[in-house]
C-alpha cells in the first residue's frame, strides 16, 4: 500500500496535528521551534520518534513527555448531595487564590494533585451531587491536566480543524457536507478527477487521500495560481502529486472553443512574494495563520507582479560599472533562468489542456466563492457521461439557480439539493442528551449524474428535463408549495 | 466495468443501472440474449446494451427511453434487494471520512447484512486494501459472497459467517478500521480490539437506539478506547420549484365607487376590474423541503485505539 500506516512515527519535517480536547492545532515539526498552543509553550523534539496518537505532557522546561498511565482513583465513597437548592454561588467557595495555584504550578505540582488541592479546598463540593462533582472534576482537569496528543493529519482531522478554526477560508464548508461530496462524488482510487475549489486546498487533499495516488486530478484554479495551504498538511508522499496537474480557470473559455494557445501564462508566482490570500469578505474571523512557517512559495496563490516592472528595478541602480557588469551578467541568468521556467509551465499547461480536452473525466467537484453556474456549465464539459459530479456552495439560492440552468442544459440526471444536519451527542450514564450547541449550517449540495447530451434537439432534452422533474399536478392551488 | 473501476461501454456480464426517470431506476445484470421488461418497453441487451457508451439513452420497444447508468456503491444502496435494513450513502459518507478509509485500508465489518456498505467501503479501499465482513446468518453471507462475486469485488473481500461477539473477526491485529451494526455491539467491543492494529485505528458502532449507545460508550472505556464521540447525521433535499403567489387584494386607498378596484402602479397586476378571481401574482424559485424527511437512522459512535 501507498499509505503509511497508522503506526507512523513522527518524524522531523512532518506536518502534525496537535489536539487537547476538542482543540486542533496544525504545527511544522521542526527542533528548537517554540510551539504555542492552548496557553502553553514547549518545544516538540521529544516528539520525534513517537508513534502518532502518543499523549504527551509539558513538563516546566517546555518539553514534551509523553504521559503515564494513570491508576484511576478508587471509588470510594465519597460524601455527596442530592440537588443544589441550598448551594449559593457567591464565588467564595473556593478558597485557594489565584496565587495559590500559581504557586502550586511553580512548584512544579501536577495538574491531578492541583485538581486535588481545588476540590479539597471547596467548601461546596461535597454538597454537589455526584453528577454534579463529576462535571466539576472534569472540568478541573480539562483545565490543569495540560495533555497534549499529536496526531497524524487526515481529511478527518484537517476538516474538522479547518471548520473551528478558520472557516471563512473554507467557505464554511462543514466536515461532514465534505465527507457527502467525497461519497457521492465516488471518489476512488484511479478516478480522473477534475476538482475546483477555494478551500485552501482542503478539498482537494480530501480528494488526493481517497484516491490513495491513483488515477489523476487536474485542480483548476482562479488567478494565478492554485492554493494548497491545506494539501501540503496532509503529508503526501511525493509520488501522489505527480498526477496532480493544474489548470487556469482564465483558459477555459479558449480550451472549449477551440482557441486555446499557451501565449499568454497566468502570472508568475514570484520566488519572495508574500502569500495573499484571498479573503471571500464574509467572515469576521480573524486571519490567524494555521501554521507557524511559510508555505512553499511554489504552492501558494502569488502576487500579480508585472514581469517587465522587475526588470526595471535591476537596472535603476546601477552606478558602478563593474556593478553594472555583474547585475547585467545576473540579468542574463535570470532571463534565462524565467525563459526555462516559462517553458516548464507552458509545457505544465499543454499536457493539463490535452487531458481535460479529451473529455472524459470520471467526475467534477466544486466548491468555491464563485457563483458555481458558470464553474458547472463550462466544467461539465469535460466530464464523461454516466459520472457524477458534486457542487457545494454555502448558500442555497445560487444552487436554485445552477438546477434550472443544468435542466435547460440537459445531460444531466438525478439531480438533487441537499444539505445535512449533524448533531453531537453527550453519552453518559443516567446523562445522555444532545450536546448543547449546533451548528447552524454547513452548506448546501447540487449533485448529480452525466449523460450523454444530445445537442441536435433541444425539443428531446426539453422532454428529458421534464421527465426527470417531479410530475406536477394539473391544478395549481396557490398556496399549495408543491406546485 | 466494475464497482471498482470506471468502464466506458457496456459489456456481457456487466451490472448496470436503468434509470426510467425521477428517482426511478433498478440494477440489470447484462447478459446476451436476455431482455429486460420496463414500462416503456421492452429492452434487448444483445442490441440495445452490449458495447454501447454507459449514459447512453436507450428506446424501448414501445418508443419510451431510459438511461443505462453505470454501476457506483450509491446507486447500488438505493437498488440493491433488501435482506435487511441497510446504511444509507449519507451515513456511509461518514463513516467513511471518521474511520480514515482510503485505498490500502484493512477494514472489518458486522453484520455484513444486505451488502450496502460493504459494497462502499470496498470501493474505498481498493485496489490494495481489503474487507473482513462477518455475518451470523448463513444464507445472508452465502448471497453476500455471490453478489461479490457477480460484482467483481471478491478478491477484495472475505466473508466470514459466524457470530462477532462470540469468535471475532477472523484476524488478529490488522485492521485499520472496525465497524459494527449489530444488536449487541458491547459484546463486541474487545474483539475489536484485537482485530485492530496494535499500533492503533479507529473504531464505529452504529445504533438506533441510545440505550444500545450508553452500553457501547461503557464498554468502548473500559476497553480503553479513547476519543469516544457520538453523533447523528441527517439528510435534508430541497424539491426545486418555481412558485407563484397570489397579491391580495387590500381594497382601494380612497373610498370610490368608480375606479379599478385596486393599485394601478403595481406592475404584475393583471387587469380587469370588480369581482376578479384572477388578481396579480408575484414568481420566484424555492428550494422546497420535503414533506417529510428522515428524523433518525441510528446513533453513530466513533472512537480511537491508540
Amino acid at each position: 500500500a501507498m499509505q503509511a500506516s497508522p503506526g507512523a512515527r513522527i518524524r522531523e519535517g512532518d506536518c502534525a496535528v496537535l489536539k487537547r480536547g476538542e482543540v486542533f492545532k496544525a504545527v511544522p515539526v521542526l527542533r528548537r521551534r517554540k510551539i504555542i498552543f492552548e496557553k502553553q509553550w514547549f518545544y516538540l523534539d521529544n516528539a520525534i520518534g513517537h508513534i502518532y496518537g502518543t499523549t504527551f505532557e509539558v513538563t516546566n522546561g517546555g518539553n514534551l513527555q509523553p504521559k503515564q498511565e494513570v491508576e484511576e482513583t478508587t471509588t470510594e465513597t465519597k460524601e455527596a448531595g442530592t440537588d443544589n437548592r441550598n448551594i449559593v454561588d457567591d464565588g467564595k467557595s473556593q478558597k485557594l487564590t489565584h496565587d495559590d495555584i500559581k504557586a502550586l504550578k511553580d512548584k512544579g505540582i501536577k495538574g491531578q494533585e492541583i485538581v486535588q488541592q481545588l476540590i479539597e479546598n471547596s467548601t461546596t463540593f461535597r454538597d454537589k451531587t455526584e453528577f454534579a462533582q463529576d462535571k466539576y472534576i472534569k472540568k478541573k482537569r480539562k483545565k490543569y491536566e495540560a495533555v497534549i496528543t499529536i496526531v497524524k493529519p487526515s481529511t478527518r482531522i484537517l476538516s474538522t480543524m479547518y471548520y473551528a478554526r478558520e472557516p471563512g477560508k473554507i467557505n464554511h464548508l462543514r466536515y461532514d457536507t465534505l465527507a457527502q461530496m467525497l461519497t457521492l462524488g465516488n471518489i476512488h482510487a484511479g478516478n480522473k478527477m477534475i476538482v475546483m475549489e477555494t478551500c485552501a486546498g482542503l478539498v482537494l487533499g480530501a480528494v488526493m487521500e481517497r484516491m490513495g495516488g491513483y488515477g489523476s486530478i487536474i485542480q483548476m484554479y482562479p488567478g494565478g495560481g492554485p492554493v494548497r495551504a491545506a494539501t501540503s498538511c496532509f503529508g503526501f508522499p511525493k509520488p501522489y502529486f505527480d498526477n496532480l496537474h493544474e489548470f487556469p480557470l482564465s483558459k477555459v473559455h479558449s480550451l472549449l472553443s477551440g482557441t486555446f494557445s499557451t501565449e499568454t501564462l497566468p502570472s508568475d508566482p514570484e520566488d519572495n512574494a508574500p502569500v495573499e490570500e484571498e479573503s471571500n469578505g464574509l467572515s469576521d474571523e480573524k486571519q490567524t495563520s494555521l501554521q507557524e512557517t511559510e508555505e512553499e512559495p511554489t504552492t501558494e496563490a502569488p502576487m500579480e507582479i508585472n514581469q517587465a516592472e522587475e526588470q526595471e528595478t535591476m537596472d535603476i541602480n546601477a552606478e558602478d560599472v563593474e556593478f553594472k557588469e555583474n547585475k547585467e551578467k545576473e540579468n542574463r541568468e535570470n532571463v534565462r533562468e524565467k525563459q526555462m521556467k516559462q517553458w516548464e509551465r507552458r509545457k505544465k499547461l499543454r499536457e493539463a489542456a490535452a487531458l481535460l480536452k479529451e473529455k472524459n473525466a470520471d467526475g467534477l467537484i466544486v466548491a468555491s466563492k464563485f457563483h458555481p453556474t458558470p464553474l458547472l456549465l463550462s466544467l461539465l464539459e469535460f466530464v464523461a457521461p454516466s459520472r457524477p459530479f458534486v457542487v457545494y456552495c454555502q448558500y442555497k439560492e445560487p444552487l436554485l439557480e445552477c438546477y434550472t440552468k443544468l435542466r435547460e442544459r440537459g445531460g444531466v440526471i438525478n439531480l438533487k439539493l441537499s444539505e445535512t444536519w449533524l448533531r453531537n451527542y453527550q453519552v453518559l450514564p443516567d446523562r445522555s442528551h444532545p450536546k448543547l450547541t449546533m451548528s447552524g449550517g454547513g452548506g448546501y449540495l447540487l449533485s448529480g449524474i452525466t449523460v450523454v447530451l444530445d445537442k441536435g434537439k433541444s425539443d428531446s432534452s426539453n422532454l428529458e428535463a421534464l421527465k426527470m422533474e417531479e410530475p406536477s399536478p394539473k391544478r395549481c392551488k396557490v398556496q399549495d408549495l408543491h406546485c | 466495468m466494475s464497482f471498482i473501476e470506471y468502464g466506458d461501454t457496456i459489456k456481457d456480464g456487466d451490472t448496470a443501472i436503468v434509470f426510467l426517470g425521477h428517482e426511478s431506476m433498478f440494477p440489470v445484470k447484462v447478459q446476451h440474449g436476455s431482455v429486460t421488461q420496463t414500462k416503456y418497453g421492452v429492452i434487448r441487451h444483445s442490441t440495445d446494451l452490449i458495447g454501447k457508451k454507459y449514459g447512453s439513452k436507450v428506446t424501448c420497444s414501445k418508443g419510451g427511453w431510459v438511461f443505462i447508468l453505470h454501476p457506483t456503491p450509491e446507486l447500488w444502496t438505493m437498488n440493491l434487494p433488501h435482506r435487511t435494513q441497510i446504511l444509507y450513502s449519507t451515513d456511509i459518507s461518514v463513516i467513511t471520512m471518521m474511520l480514515e478509509l482510503k485505498p490500502g485500508s484493512i477494514v472489518c465489518e458486522s453484520g455484513t447484512g444486505s451488502g450496502s456498505l460493504s459494497h462502499a467501503l470496498i470501493r474505498t479501499v481498493a485496489p490494495t486494501g481489503h474487507l473482513y465482513t462477518v455475518e451470523f446468518h448463513q444464507q445472508r453471507a452465502e448471497k453476500a459472497r455471490e453478489e461479490f462475486r457477480e460484482h467483481g469485488v471478491d478478491h477484495l473481500v472475505t466473508v466470514t459467517n459466524q457470530d462477532v461477539c462470540k469468535n471475532g473477526f477472523g484476524v488478529s491485529n490488522v485492521a485499520d478500521a472496525v465497524f459494527l451494526d449489530i444488536p449487541s455491539p458491547w459484546e463486541a467491543i474487545g474483539h475489536a480490539k484485537s482485530a485492530l492494529k496494535a499500533e492503533g485505528g479507529r473504531i464505529c458502532s452504529f445504533s438506533p437506539c441510545i440505550e444500545q449507545v450508553q452500553r457501547t460508550c461503557l464498554a468502548m472505556e473500559e476497553y480503553g478506547f479513547t476519543e469516544i464521540n457520538t453523533l447523528e447525521i441527517l439528510l435534508r433535499v430541497y424539491n426545486v420549484r418555481t412558485i407563484s403567489l397570489q397579491i391580495p387584494d387590500l381594497g382601494k386607498a380612497a373610498e370610490d365607487n368608480s375606479g379599478t378596484g385596486f393599485d394601478s402602479s403595481n406592475p404584475s397586476n393583471q387587469g380587469s376590474p370588480g369581482a376578479n378571481l384572477q388578481q396579480g401574482t408575484v414568481q420566484f424559485k424555492s428550494g422546497v423541503p420535503l414533506r417529510e424527511m428522515v428524523g433518525h437512522t441510528g446513533y453513530l459512535t466513533f472512537a480511537t485505539k491508540s
